[in-house]
């Protein structure tokens, strides 16, 4: 766990060779038209129920300048730090982490090239959670379909989330609908992912997300649909499609007495 | 990469703003005010000395404000001011004529009860909303401005924009927004290339002081030069004239002496409003269409008639500036509410999907009309009179007319309903 200690600096002790290596690579997840284009296309929407549900559980305004600040943020998945930045922009102290090692530097290249201070790990939720950190708000945005045991990783979640926070957790419903969408649609006929990327039976349905996220010790208090819309060919949220693309925001009760 | 070696350390990076806006002429202070509203911080740079702008002299200039436009002004506090000093048009009468004959019959009336918001259009002289814009501007404390500055080098990457100014700053920011008129210096040093013709007529513009009380009447006469419009000033006794000629005679009527010139008005007048005589200043300019191909470039925003310069036919350049800046402060006001980079291109791709389709298609419109109503060819003009007869004797076409007008169909801006972003 030496890498949790580093400073965010620490990115640019790396060989100069790799330097340029890591810089196309964060060209690459930073390109709007490359192979990170879903996830570009997806990101405002995500990104807008994340601020709504941190601003509106911390009592902050949105439009104010670092309206986060003083807030804590983990992303877990962190990839090219899609959802760190504009954390970091609205003023949070964000760490993100990736297990990928590769990511890292290259999501620290490409935030000191926009000026942003991130906290980037090589590091996995349970990891962190072993070494008992702690955030006001836990980012866990299409991780929990791909992981082994998501009963367990969820109970790492929750212990990284501090009473009073809150987790935001999206994933991918499971049902004919999605498999056509999510794995035909995506992966074979438009290939926006590779294929593979998802295994349909790892696909987890709103209730059994909520079951698990409450044995956890959490308490879900929202759940949302993300929206891809052919026609305008833009994702939005709904509080009633939740047959495909869906978020859960669940907070950890604060312990009185 | 063109950052300078003193900003190498990216962790130190200052932005002196969240957009530098270059053009200090009327889209440019608007552009500064919507996105001040929206609590972005805007350095505005303006070729022009303030005292300059601020020089109320009378010049005849005036601008046809749509009701969109006014709440536009309304949301970022200028309204106040220059509501009492503007004429509402009450009316406003089509006319087929020729040059010194009294028009056989007006074509259309227009009366403004006919929607519901109130009056389409009210008339705002150049002197009243310039100085009136600026000074917000000045007020602001999230708006910085730069004057007298010309901006000498621009650098943009994928981490932001820099301007060098002529005072020697260089000022930094993710997204450099172009209010730099219709041939924009900075559009082009982008690369975006634009597409447009000449209509070889020159658009000339004056002030008259008449006889008669024009009660709130705005004309537009169809001579067979091209469209000649009187757009009522406040007070009764004053109107700004806007029409087109046939270049070498508008090249012509402009060297005149002024008593001849003011016959030449007259002639065109229609005599509605009795004797006139010239007030303020002359203009001309050569009228062209020139729609930029792109709005956009990596942390680059066209907006007014850097994106779009139309005919001046009915008075929409303005109206379609501020809708432009509406659009952009309410795009970027929600990219930076979500902690998005406001400069990157699929923001920016966001206001350019929603603005241009209206931009261009209101520019080709405007190209259409001109065309249609710049021609003495007798069977045209019968099919023509015959269309805008048959056009505003029917009520919901006129209400459509009056509501485009006016600026309030199609995907309004929250701003142009009067909303906040």
């Amino acid at each position: 766990m030496t890498s949790m200690q580093q400073s965010p600096t620490a990115g640019t002790n790396i060989d100069p060779g790799e330097i340029a290596k890591f810089e196309a690579m964060a060209s690459e997840w930073w390109d709007l038209n490359g192979k990170f284009k879903p996830l570009h296309m997806m990101n405002p929407c995500r990104l807008g129920y994340i601020v709504d549900q941190v601003a509106a559980e911390f009592g902050r305004d949105p439009s104010q300048p670092e309206a986060f600040k003083g807030l804590r943020i983990l992303d877990i998945g962190c990839g090219g730090g899609l959802l760190c930045e504009p954390m970091a922009r609205l003023g949070a102290t964000v760490v993100g982490v990736d297990p990928a090692e590769r990511n890292i530097p290259v999501a620290r290249i490409h935030a000191e090239r926009m000026g942003l201070e991130i906290d980037y790990r090589a590091a996995s939720a349970e990891a962190l959670a072993e070494a008992g950190e702690t955030f006001d708000a836990v980012l866990n945005m299409e991780v929990v379909e791909h992981v082994p045991d998501p009963a367990a990783y969820l109970g790492a979640c929750a212990r990284l989330v501090q009473p009073g926070g809150l987790m935001v957790c999206s994933t991918i419903n499971r049902n004919p609908k999605s498999f056509m969408m999510a794995i035909v649609g995506a992966e074979h006929v438009m290939r926006w992912l590779p294929k593979g990327t998802h295994e349909w039976s790892k696909f987890i349905t709103p209730d059994e997300l909520t079951t698990m996220i409450a044995a956890a010790g959490l308490e879900v208090v929202d759940r949302k649909g993300f929206v891809f819309n052919p026609v305008t060919w833009s994702w939005s949220i709904s509080a009633r499609d939740l047959s495909v693309n869906y978020v859960t925001c669940s907070v950890k009760r604060e312990v009185r007495g | 990469m063109d950052i300078r070696p003193g900003r190498r350390n990216y962790r130190g990076m200052t932005q002196d703003a969240d957009a530098l806006i270059v053009g200090g002429g009327l889209n440019g202070p608007a552009t500064a005010l919507a996105l001040a509203g929206a609590e972005l911080r805007v350095a505005l740079i303006d070729a022009a000395e303030p005292d300059v702008r601020m020089d109320p002299g009378f010049d005849g200039r005036a601008y046809n404000l749509g009701l969109a436009s006014r709440r536009f002004l309304t949301v970022v506090g200028v309204w106040d001011e220059i509501g009492p000093q503007s004429q509402p048009v009450r009316e406003v009468v089509l006319e087929d004529a020729r040059p010194g004959e009294r028009a056989v019959a007006a074509l259309a009336h227009f009366d403004h009860d006919e929607i519901d918001e109130g009056p389409a259009a009210q008339i705002v002289e150049d002197r009243v909303l310039r100085p009136a814009l600026l000074r917000a501007c000045q007020a602001h404390p999230r708006i910085a401005i730069h004057a007298p500055a010309t901006v000498l080098a621009t650098r943009r990457d994928d981490a932001g924009a820099e301007a060098d100014l002529s005072t020697g700053e260089t000022l930094r920011a993710p997204l450099l927004i172009a209010c730099d008129g219709r041939d924009s210096p900075l559009a082009r040093a982008a690369g975006i290339r634009r597409t447009g013709w000449g209509y070889d007529q020159t658009g000339l513009v004056c002030a008259v002081e008449h006889e008669k009380d024009h009660q709130g009447v705005a004309r537009q006469r169809f001579l067979p030069g091209g469209p000649f419009a009187v757009l009522p000033l406040p007070g009764g006794r004053r109107s700004s004239l806007v029409w087109t000629e046939r270049t070498a005679e508008a090249r012509r009527i402009h060297a005149l002496p002024d008593a001849d010139y003011r016959a030449e008005v007259e002639a065109r007048m229609g005599g509605a409003l009795g004797a006139v005589t010239l007030a303020g200043k002359r203009w001309m300019y050569p009228l062209k269409l020139s729609v930029a191909q792109s709005w956009i470039a990596p942390r680059l925003a066209l907006v007014g008639d850097a994106a779009h310069a139309v005919h001046p036919i009915a008075g929409q350049g303005l109206n379609l500036g501020l809708r432009d800046a509406a659009a952009l402060a309410e795009v970027l006001a929600e990219a930076k509410r979500r902690g998005e980079d406001i400069g990157a291109s699929l923001v920016l791709e966001r206001y350019q999907t929603w603005r241009r389709f209206d931009g261009v298609s209101l520019a080709l419109g405007m190209d259409a009309v001109n065309r249609l109503f710049s021609s003495d060819d007798p069977a045209l003009r019968l099919i023509r009179d015959a269309g805008v007869r048959l056009a505003t004797a029917l009520r919901p076409a006129r209400r459509a007319f009056m509501r485009e007008a006016a600026g309030v169909s199609g995907d309004l801006p929250k701003m142009l309903r009067g909303e906040r972003v």
